[in-house]
């Protein structure tokens, strides 16, 4: 065990684990929306650092994985951002989907 | 010595971690998530990945923080932010007890890898073809330039997505509240004196990009942060959504790489670059995207229109 944390590729790798299983605790056990979007974010996270940590050899990071990494950060922040914006519409609305205010009763006659 | 700092910052990122899921306070969980992904871009940077440092500083932290406590405040607004009873012990027993088996069987599984060479080689034999020095902007727009151009899709898509959920009354006006600052006051000082400045950068980070860590995303990012600031500093408005030149500016990009991978068939190969040319085709590339990129990461912070056009 000593021996794997003195070696730097595998330790950021098994912090990457460690972010992972942690990530997963909290998105089970939270319920408020942002809660899960960050247990989701360190999730993300937690798998790139473990890519980039096991892909580490001597002088660096390999740039395939450093390639995939970014695009999976934008990624991430793709899917954040909407999820974000659901979450507010979600709570304007009355946190209830079948029914909405009386605002919103307007804009389906408009839709017509 | 550097092996103290390797422990000292993983313990440290796993401490933000812990406080940034299980915080109390949801604004100070957000806030421990930002610290959190800064500390990430440090090891990122120890790592040697300086161009995912740049992009989980700009991106990962920056841009998701500021999205998180736009979120907060838009809970906040409704009513949505309710204390949240907590979860029963035996609930939180079985969490702790999958989540450690999760992470124990990756640890596992990260223990047993088999070395490897990767493709670092393979990379730098073949970048020169590309003529660009940074091997992982090679492998961003030339290798799997096939990802990249889906990648600035997703985010395109994602901006649509958000817009989709714009009341129909307001459809295709402005996002956001107006922002009115005192004329001589910091804010508006600051709108005025940095977005020169972020915009030198911007450029310089797209134009370095190919032989040194930046690149269309990093870039983007900072202009998208000018793009805020001037916002919020009430300079200027945001702009209306249904405006024609702001649609076209979301998908100049997308457009203009796909446009350049489909004129390859003219060179003789689809998605691939002219022999020679590869060089000033991807710049053009990066800085179309550099645009997009600003424009879509500001319009998905500011949201769906919130006032009528």
């Amino acid at each position: 065990m000593m021996e794997l944390l003195a070696d730097r590729a595998s330790l950021f790798a098994l912090t990457g684990a460690a972010l992972v299983a942690l990530g997963f605790y909290g998105f089970i056990i939270q319920r408020a929306p942002i809660r899960r979007l960050i247990a989701f974010n360190v999730i993300g996270s937690g798998i790139f650092l473990l890519f980039g940590g096991a892909s580490y050899v001597g002088g660096g990071v390999d740039p395939v994985p450093q390639a995939l990494i970014i695009t999976g950060i934008v990624v991430a922040l793709a899917l954040t951002a909407f999820a974000a914006t659901l979450a507010v519409r979600l709570a304007e609305s009355g946190g209830d989907d079948a029914d909405d205010d009386g605002d919103d009763d307007e804009d389906r006659e408009s839709d017509r | 010595m550097s092996h103290a700092f390797d422990l000292a910052l993983c313990a440290l990122i796993l401490g933000a971690a812990v406080l940034a899921v299980t915080g109390r306070n949801v604004f100070g969980a957000i806030v421990f998530y930002v610290v959190y992904g800064v500390l990430l871009a440090l090891a990122w940077l120890i790592l040697g990945a300086v161009d995912v440092a740049l992009a989980e500083a700009a991106i990962g932290a920056g841009v998701t923080g500021v999205l998180l406590i736009g979120a907060w405040q838009g809970l906040a607004d409704a009513g949505g932010l309710e204390d949240e009873a907590p979860r029963p012990v035996f609930l939180r027993l079985a969490a702790v007890a999958g989540a450690g088996a999760l992470g124990g069987l990756i640890a596992l599984a990260v223990i047993s890898l088999p070395g490897g060479d990767g493709l670092t080689l393979a990379v730098v034999d073949n970048q020169d073809r590309l003529e660009l020095g940074n091997p992982v902007n090679a492998v961003l727009l030339g290798f799997r330039a096939y990802d990249t151009l889906l990648e600035t899709l997703v985010l395109t898509a994602a901006l649509a997505a958000v817009w989709s959920l714009t009341r129909t009354r307001v459809w295709g006006g402005v996002p956001g509240p107006g922002h009115v600052t005192r004329p001589d006051g910091v804010m508006a000082s600051f709108g005025r004196l940095l977005p020169p400045a972020g915009l030198l950068v911007a450029v310089y980070l797209v134009w370095v990009g190919a032989d040194a860590p930046g690149g269309a995303f990093q870039a983007g990012t900072v202009l998208a942060a000018v793009w805020i600031l001037i916002v919020l500093s009430g300079l200027q408005d945001e702009p209306r959504l249904n405006s024609l030149p702001l649609r076209l500016m979301i998908i100049a990009g997308p457009a203009v790489f796909l446009g350049a991978g489909l004129a390859g068939a003219a060179a003789g190969a689809v998605m691939g670059y002219p022999d020679g040319h590869a060089k000033s085709v991807i710049l053009v590339i990066e800085y179309a995207l550099t645009l997009s990129i600003a424009a879509t990461l500001a319009l998905l912070i500011a949201g769906p229109a919130r006032r009528a056009p």
